[in-house]
């Protein structure tokens, strides 16, 4: 077992149990903040599988936008003044059930499957093959998100204006 | 040695932690949590397969696309949160059942 594995087998448990402090804690503050270990957590692995431009955009993407966003909407649908910000579950048995077979079968299928690894492949900088390969490939898929974007955003202020407005 | 069977195994975890979360949770952004927990895990193995095999860059760029539906998803998400918490002065996900009076 040398240095990596350990490094990695820290990130696995602070990925897991961050993720099950997301799912299980009462209070919601908790939850958005332990969200942002499971991210950073998930960039790691990233680093780990050669995706560097991938890590940094969930870095940005990820703990920049989306976790700030949760806060925000936190922050907003509950009264300032009620600092117990907490959540019930229901229908916890039926919950649990479906998550632990989802979680067996997904996992038998991950350790029984015969994969065709190669495992010696060279990792290099991906940034400028990413970069070569929106504007060549897959331009189309690149302008229909960019597209996608500017309609979520539209679409979005619409949706929390005012009605008072029209 | 790190291999392709430990990503899919946290990936596993994430995935059925966030299925969860979705199923039990009563608060809408609670939910929408679970939804980026999902998302992250499927990321995970978008990434790991594509190191794995002789493929290029093409899982990496999947994940990409994953991820700006995912910012997107997210803000409109939002939006139909703040304007049910305007309406109903609630976001618990059970008291919004106003077409199933």
């Amino acid at each position: 077992m040398n240095i990596s594995d350990i490094v990695f087998l820290i990130f696995a448990l602070v990925t897991v149990a961050s993720a099950a402090v997301v799912v299980f804690s009462k209070s919601l503050i908790y939850s958005a903040f332990s969200l942002l270990f499971t991210f950073f957590g998930v960039a790691v692995f990233y680093i780990f599988l050669g995706a560097d431009f991938l890590a940094a955009t969930q870095m940005l993407v990820y703990i920049g936008g989306i976790l700030i966003l949760l806060l925000f909407g936190v922050m907003l649908t509950h009264r300032l003044y009620n600092l117990n910000l907490t959540t019930e579950r229901f229908q916890p048995v039926i919950g649990a059930i479906i998550a632990l077979a989802v979680f067996f079968s997904l996992s038998l299928v991950a350790l029984q499957t015969q994969w065709k690894v190669v495992e010696d492949k060279e990792l290099e900088p991906t940034t400028s093959k990413i970069g070569q390969a929106f504007l060549q490939e897959y331009l189309l898929p690149f302008e229909i998100a960019s597209i996608l974007l500017l309609v979520a955003l539209i679409g979005a202020a619409m949706l929390v204006r005012r009605r008072t407005d029209i | 040695m790190i291999q392709l069977q430990h990503y899919l195994l946290i990936s596993a975890a994430l995935f059925s932690l966030g299925v969860f979360g979705v199923l039990t949770r009563r608060n809408a952004i609670n939910v929408l949590m679970g939804v980026e927990l999902i998302l992250n895990s499927a990321n995970i193995n978008l990434v790991a397969f594509s190191r794995y095999s002789s493929s290029g860059i093409d899982g990496q760029m999947f994940a990409i696309f994953v991820i700006v539906v995912a910012a997107a998803e997210v803000a409109v998400a939002l939006a139909i949160v703040l304007t049910l918490y305007r309406l109903l002065k609630t976001v618990n996900l059970d008291q919004a059942g106003e077409l199933n009076k």
